[in-house]
């Protein structure tokens, strides 16, 4: 167990705007193992979520099979969750939300359920711009199966058992990007100050959210040699820019310096501010996203924060174009035609 | 012969037959006379040899008859072929546009030809207008020669193309060109083979499946379709769009009230309507076999996550990709167990496509109230024929069973929710849908173990008495699917005869050919797995029993024995897999063996007498 909660709590913990602590969007204790990368992305949502004052019975967290994939039971307990099969969980979530749009849907996957026996449904809920808030704990092998290399593991990178990885890696932030994916960041589980505020605008972010997180194996992959280790990320960790999210209808109080900052509005009013800007890379720039990956890639660099935003995106109901009251609430009367209508029918076919 | 016969049309694929064939068998049903028109198909695209073959039976036999009285054949690649199909004393009605070599000709059936094409090139001048065109000409030769009233094809004509005149003007000229080439070289009409109107078919409908199937599912209030496209039921997924295309679309604000998916495949497809229906809306896929074996491990997550799911498995020739273009009934082992583990799922066999359309609605009802997946079997046969059928019926006052879902009001009374707490002791919990209540009633749905309150465990006595849960929950659900269906007002004979799907055109038709015979039969049509008591009442009360299905193995026996712990030596099967419908002769002839020891007669085949028309060439 990664965390031991502490049994007092203060009976003044704040409260988000709905009034609800941060302890009404905790979920289940975790049986990951204790150190695993996972519990802190988990810990992350939570407190995204608290802040965000989201309600938590209208959000939809849905993940496939994997330790990464268990976590959905660790956050968010007021909130339907559906562990569903292995790589598998994108479609799942598709047909939730074709059901219901006005719900939030947070999808949990890993590298292995991701990048190999799911990469099909991934890459295809990437192409419907399906609305959801897509986290990949990525460690670079498949933890819950012990430890065998994944995908995404870096050709050369060394696992627990000493063994050098000998293919090349699956980029799931440049994959993502290739495949036009709307909105796309990277970020590391050890790193709170970024996850954050990316999973708020992912969550904001009307369309496909791809976080792929670099969320290290303690049990198989956190050795040296390994390039998913905590700290072979921590020290090749580059960000795009520092990143402020502001929520919708919130005065904005830091002050950024003109130049080196831009100011990114979402969907629904918020705000991603970016400074420390890396040169040349505009985040609403598809070809300087492309650069940038490229380019950190040859330096060895892991590049973290936001890669890609479309702002303009149109998510998959709107393509479809759906009614805007959830299919699930429309009743008989709206959906049924009536036998008037079926004699009609039938007299057609004689 | 008068009313009675079988026709057989020789095309090549796709030079625009279809639609000619379908207004000759249409033009026959308007005349009050049964028809079955089936098409035989190749698996491409254009240019290899597809059939169209239409029984007409004044009685109403709508099954698949051996026998071709009459053949038309404007395909050259399979002349030999079709020339050597005619029954002894039939006709063969060809393009003369080019002779027929002589080694094919034979003594025993009538040559007539018509120079289509000629025809056609003396009088159009578009190319493409002469190859359509071609076929209205023998729409025409044969409406000549078998009597069928003019003024009904022009009607039909009129209504096919409706608003563009200079279409129906052509064809008009078209079919008269037939008609008068038919009527200066040949007696017309045959004295024999030839229709005259009756008024057999009633307020009957003449539909495909397929189309029934996707109707239904717009009136069963299906707002989630995902699909991956499969011959045979890719044309259910179409007809499904096309209808909500028209009947669905929000009057108001112009949007949809439903959406398709096409997925990229079919694990996805499947994948998409768990979630759908997981969400609270309702959700259907079409697919074939292939598509069953993909679906396997969704299905048992629906069926262990207790999941309502619909699908609908259009069957064709397996194993593997089989015979595409073929029909059978042999998914029934794959899809009743389908999934690893200890897995049954809910079937429906509907037999035409009133029925369709109605187990849609069904389908629905029983997925929900169930909380698993039901799978509809039908097949190649009654998706992609026209099937006559009674017309589709739809009550006003039905109220769509959605099953025990609990709302926000009925969770704030509940102490502590249980989405797997057997509350009523039927097997079937209660379920809430995502988004209803803030504080209540949310719950984790996973393929893993789990206790009653959805919590992982992997004790043992937790494990099996959820597995206990959802036997009971099987139990339960041989109460609820619609029951079977029994020909005869009491028992007759102490022979019976089970059959289900579409096998039921031509085992009617056996029984009454045994009756004639001397050997009469009870007969039940089976319309659902799980079983229902009355199946097993039924093999209990028969010293012999023959179950007439469609695939090799004898899928449906053997669900029949490992279900109702029947005495195997009790049940004969009776098996068609060729990929042809089964036919009422084959049934007849194997069970009059079984029970006489020795073939009966021969049927039908009696020759169609003296040559009455004479080729003049
Ligand atoms: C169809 C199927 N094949 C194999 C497995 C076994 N399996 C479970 S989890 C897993 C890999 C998980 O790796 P990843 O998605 O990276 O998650 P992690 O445990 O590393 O977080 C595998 C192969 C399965 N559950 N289902
Ligand atoms: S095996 Fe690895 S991925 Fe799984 S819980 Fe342990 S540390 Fe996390
Ligand atoms: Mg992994």
């Amino acid at each position: 167990m990664t965390f031991v909660r502490p049994v007092f709590r203060h009976p003044e913990s704040p409260k988000n705007k709905l009034g609800y602590t941060r302890k009404f969007y905790e979920g289940a204790l975790s049986t990951l193992c204790a150190g695993c990368g996972h519990d802190s992305v988990s810990g992350a949502i939570i407190q995204a979520c608290f802040e965000m004052a989201v309600e938590p019975h209208r959000v939809a967290k849905l993940s496939g099979i994997g330790c990464s994939s268990k976590t959905p039971t660790y956050f968010l307990a007021n909130s339907h969750g559906f562990n569903s099969v292995h790589g598998r969980m994108p479609s799942v979530a598709t047909g939730a939300y074709l059901a219901n749009r006005d719900l939030m849907y947070i999808g949990v996957s890993g590298d292995g359920d991701s990048a190999s026996i799911g990469m099909g449904q991934f890459v295809h809920a990437i192409r419907r711009n399906l609305n959801i808030t897509y986290i990949i704990m990525n460690n670079g092998c498949y933890g819950l199966t012990k430890g065998q290399d994944s995908a995404t593991a870096d050709k050369g990178s060394v696992n627990k058992t000493g063994a050098a990885n000998m293919y090349n890696a699956i980029d799931m932030a440049g994959l993502a990007l290739e495949l036009g994916a709307t909105f796309i960041a990277r970020s590391f589980s050890g790193d709170k100050e970024q996850l954050i505020p990316m999973i708020k605008a992912a969550m904001s972010h009307p369309g496909f959210a791809l976080i792929d997180v670099v969320s290290p194996c303690v049990t198989f992959n956190n050795n040296v040699g390994s390039t998913k280790s905590y700290d072979y990320t921590r020290e090749h960790m580059e960000a795009t820019a520092a990143v402020d999210f502001v929520p919708m209808m919130t005065e904005i109080t830091t002050e950024y310096n003109e130049g080196d900052a831009v100011t990114v509005p979402l969907h629904d009013g918020s705000l991603i501010h970016l400074s420390k800007l890396a040169k040349d890379w505009d985040p609403r720039d598809r070809q300087s996203a492309v650069n940038r990956l490229y380019q950190a890639k040859a330096q060895g660099e892991i590049l973290t924060g936001l890669i890609y935003i479309d702002t303009e995106s149109r998510d998959l109901h709107s393509i479809l174009h759906t009614t805007e009251q959830p299919l699930n609430l429309v009743e008989q009367h709206q959906l049924c035609p009536g036998s008037t209508v079926l004699e009609q029918i039938n007299a057609g076919l004689r | 012969m008068l009313n009675d016969f079988v026709i057989r049309f020789a095309n090549v694929n796709g030079t625009g037959s279809a639609s000619a064939n379908t207004m000759f068998a249409k033009a026959i049903f308007r005349m009050g006379i049964p028809v079955s028109p089936k098409n035989i198909f190749p698996s491409n695209i254009q240019g290899l040899p597809t059939w169209y073959e239409v029984r007409v039976s004044e009685k109403g036999y709508l099954g698949r008859r051996e026998g071709i009285d009459l053949m038309l054949s404007v395909n050259p690649q399979s002349i030999p072929k079709d020339i050597a199909n005619v029954k002894p004393g039939g006709y063969f009605l060809y393009d003369s546009t080019k002779d027929l070599h002589k080694d094919l000709l034979r003594d025993d059936i009538h040559f007539l030809g018509v120079p289509m094409m000629q025809l056609c090139m003396d009088k159009f001048a578009d190319p493409r207008q002469r190859q359509l065109l071609k076929n209205m000409v023998y729409v025409g030769a044969i409406a000549a020669l078998i009597d069928i009233e003019v003024p009904v094809l022009h009607q039909i004509i009129t209504e096919q193309f409706k608003g563009k005149e200079k279409l129906i003007t052509a064809n008009f000229e078209a079919l008269e060109m037939g008609i008068q080439y038919a009527k200066e070289h040949f007696q017309c009409p045959f004295p024999h083979l030839r229709v005259e109107r009756r008024d057999n078919v009633g307020d009957w409908i003449l539909m495909d499946g397929n189309s029934a199937c996707g109707l239904g599912a717009v009136y069963a209030g299906a707002t989630v379709l995902a699909w991956y496209p499969i011959t045979p039921s890719t044309s259910l997924a179409d007809a499904f769009g096309k209808y909500a295309k028209k009947l669905r679309v929000d009057p108001h604000t112009g949007k949809n009230n439903y959406a398709i998916v096409q997925a990229e495949d079919e694990l996805a497809a499947i994948g998409m309507v768990i979630g759908a229906n997981w969400n609270g809306a309702r959700s259907f896929t079409a697919t074939s076999g292939p598509g069953i074996s993909l679906m396997s491990e969704f299905l048992g997550l629906a069926y262990f996550a207790e999941i309502p799911t619909v699908l609908v498995d259009v069957q064709r020739g397996g194993p593997s990709t089989g015979m595409p273009t073929r029909t059978q009934q042999s998914d029934l082992i794959a899809a009743a167990y389908a999934s690893h583990g200890d897995t049954k799922q809910v079937l429906l066999f509907p037999s035409t496509p009133a029925e369709c359309f109605e187990h849609m609605t069904t389908a629905f009802d029983l997925a929900e109230q169930l909380q698993t997946p039901v799978l509809v079997m039908t097949d190649l046969d009654l998706g992609m024929n026209d099937n006559m059928s009674p017309p589709l019926h739809w009550d006003d006052n039905k109220v769509y069973q959605r099953g025990k879902v609990l709302d926000a009001e009925a969770l704030e009374k509940i102490e502590r929710f249980g989405r797997y707490l057997d509350v009523d002791g039927d097997g079937i919990t209660y379920r809430t849908i995502p988004g209803t209540h803030p504080t209540k009633g949310s719950f984790f749905t996973r393929g893993t173990s789990r206790d009653e309150y959805a919590t992982y465990t992997e004790e043992g006595p937790a494990y099996v008495r959820n597995m206990d849960k959802l036997a009971r929950k099987w139990e339960t659900a041989k109460t609820y699917v619609p029951a079977p269906e029994f020909y005869q007002q009491e028992k007759q004979s102490n022979v019976g005869m089970i059959f289900f799907g579409t096998t039921t055109y031509a085992a009617l038709e056996a029984k009454d050919l045994l009756e004639e015979q001397g050997i009469p039969l009870d007969v039940m049509r089976v319309k659902a797995f799980p079983f229902s008591d009355a199946v097993k009442t039924f093999i209990d009360e028969h010293e012999r029993v023959f179950v007439v299905e469609q695939n090799r193995d004898a899928q449906f026996k053997s669900l029949l024995i490992n279900e109702l712990g029947t005495d195997s030596s009790d049940l004969y099967s009776i098996l068609n897999y060729d990929g042809f419908p089964i036919t009422a002769d084959l049934i007849r002839q194997k069970i009059f063996k079984n029970l006489v020891g020795k073939l009966p007669p021969p049927f039908v085949p009696e020759k169609i007498g003296p040559p009455g028309a004479e080729s003049s060439e």
